[in-house]
């Protein structure tokens, strides 16, 4: 196979392998489908860390931070910072780097950026296979840093066992988006740069926030009921200041208790099942997409045929739709 | 289904040069132009620039050096890459490069040398057309 030289690299934790596979399922999602098919028996070991929040509220700092007090303990660390693509220019700007810490080394710590290249929801189309590349190639906590903008940038609790979301101090704009959709999501609200005045105010409109909506659990809420968060683990607050490393001891035994919970109660194999779910679907969605496209493409003249009966009325889209799923060879 | 192939850039400054207005000016121009690229900011030893090229996997890397390092950092870097068997990458140097410098920069692998008030659109045509994969 052409990638397997790359694989057995990768197997034995080769990072130059590691490095050029991820850009190999960055562009090519037919290499990633061949990559990733072979390497899944090794992924399942890592531990995987969501962060998101508002620009310039302090996630690569954090992350830094973070991932300081892992590799103490002897971990290696994988960090992925996903940052959004001009929609105009199609360029990006991967800046987080910077605030990394400059004394990690290769074999503790590997960071990759990603641009999310258009796709809504807060990461990139190719993030889940990254996070599976570095899983295989050894790291033990992979720690993903998500575009943040606001409000919907969500779709990290499907590949994360704990959802950190960063506030800061200040302005009541970050718990109108919590209001929003990030609340369902979130395990642990960090209050950063706790150096500024109002942290603790912060802390208490989160917590009166999260009080205001603990009758919002008994409602049906999709999310809530397949991932239940908030019902048997409410979400933990913690102010820090990920400049100096204040509270993250706090912020450590939180991550470890909310870890503890999601074994002890069973609902981290849940969580692999609706992974595994929205995973296939999303690769069901564009395999079935990809077809219909090869399909209209190599049926052009019936297709304008079928169109121009919709014209006249003899046809309408629906009816369309149902002829074109019928020579997909998916019965109707 | 490829995608259209991004090219990745990484824009860096090495050694203590504190000069990073033409590195910032250069990273939005290459992400204007349609590329991804990686600005990891001022202070950079040799070892920081090789070890981002290996986990980042660029297609280039920009050295932006104002301050006079280039011919003691510059060739450091080559040989670090050279170690690593990073040979599929365009390694850039500009900033304030004498003429007299470029022949032994040239030697060591190192294209570009671009000073101040080169247009940007050169530059972008520079990387687009000097790429090695
Ligand atoms: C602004 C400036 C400063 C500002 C910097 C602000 C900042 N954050 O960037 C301040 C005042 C802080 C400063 C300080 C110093 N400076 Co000064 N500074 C300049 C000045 C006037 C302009 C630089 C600039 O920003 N240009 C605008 C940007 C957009 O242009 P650029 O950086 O040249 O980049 C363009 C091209 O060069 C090219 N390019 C740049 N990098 C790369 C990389 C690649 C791969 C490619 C292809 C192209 C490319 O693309 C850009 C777009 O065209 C230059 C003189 C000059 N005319 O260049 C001196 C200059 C660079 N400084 C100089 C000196 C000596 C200093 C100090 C040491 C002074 C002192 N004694 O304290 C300090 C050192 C600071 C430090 N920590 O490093 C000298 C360097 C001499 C040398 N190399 O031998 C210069 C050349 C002045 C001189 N003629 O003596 N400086
Ligand atoms: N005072 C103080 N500043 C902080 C703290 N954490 C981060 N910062 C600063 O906040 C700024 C933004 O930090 P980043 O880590 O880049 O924030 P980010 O959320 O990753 O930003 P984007 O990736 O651009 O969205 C930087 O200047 C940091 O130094 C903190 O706890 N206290
Ligand atoms: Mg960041």
């Amino acid at each position: 196979m052409e990638y397997s030289n790359l694989i057995t690299k990768l197997l034995e934790g080769n990072t130059r392998a590691a490095a050029r596979l991820i850009t190999i399922v960055e562009n090519d999602i037919d290499a990633a489908e061949t990559i990733i098919k072979s390497i899944y028996k090794s992924t399942g070991n890592a531990y995987i860390l969501g962060i998101t929040g508002a620009p310039g509220s302090g996630k690569s700092t954090f992350i830094s931070t973070l991932t300081n007090t892992f590799i103490e303990q002897g971990r290696k660390v994988g960090i992925i910072c996903v940052d959004p693509t001009s929609p105009i220019t199609g360029g990006a700007l991967l800046g987080d780097r910077i605030r990394m810490k400059q004394y990690f080394t290769l074999d503790r710590v590997f960071i990759r950026s990603m641009a999310n290249r258009g796709q809504l929801g807060g990461l990139a189309r190719a993030t889940e296979d990254v996070i599976k590349i570095l899983d295989a190639y050894g790291c033990e906590i992979i720690i993903v840093e998500t575009v943040g903008v606001g409000q919907s940038e969500v779709d990290i609790f499907k590949s994360a066992e704990t959802v950190i979301v960063l506030l800061v101090p200040g302005l009541g704009d970050d718990i109108q988006a919590i209001k929003a959709g990030i609340m369902e999501i979130t395990d642990i609200f960090v209050v950063n740069k706790m150096d500024f005045p109002g942290a603790d105010r912060k802390v208490a409109e989160i917590s009166q926030m999260l009080e205001l909506n603990s009758s919002f659990k008994y409602q049906s809420n999709q999310l809530r009921e397949e991932y239940f968060k908030l019902v048997a683990w409410p979400p933990e607050i913690v102010k820090v200041n990920s400049k100096t490393g204040e509270n993250f001891k706090e912020l450590i035994e939180i991550i470890k208790k909310h870890i503890q919970f999601l074994e002890d109660t069973g609902v981290i194999s849940n969580y692999l099942k609706n992974r595994i779910k929205s995973e296939t679907l999303q690769i069901l969605k564009h395999k079935l997409q990809k077809k219909v496209e090869d399909l209209i493409n190599s049926n052009q003249e019936k297709i304008e045929q079928y169109i121009n009966k919709v014209i006249e009325k003899s046809l309408d889209p629906y009816s369309m739709a149902d002829i074109i799923i019928k020579m997909l060879g998916i019965e109707k | 289904m490829t995608e259209k192939r991004k090219i990745k850039v990484l824009v860096c400054k090495p050694g203590l040069d504190g000069h990073d207005r033409g590195a910032k000016v250069l990273a939005r121009a290459l992400r204007d132009a349609g590329m991804e690229v990686i600005y990891t900011g001022i202070h950079q030893t040799p070892d920081d620039v090789v070890n981002t090229v290996i986990q980042e996997d660029p297609d280039a890397v920009m050295l932006s050096m104002l301050s006079g390092s280039h011919n003691a950092i510059c060739p450091v870097i080559m040989q670090k890459l050279k170690e690593q068997n990073i040979d599929d990458v365009l390694v850039a140097v500009g900033g304030i490069i004498p003429d007299e410098d470029k022949p032994f920069l040239e030697k060591h692998g190192l294209k570009g040398f671009h000073g101040p008030g080169t247009d940007l659109k050169t530059i972008v045509e520079f990387v687009q057309n000097n790429l090695k994969r």
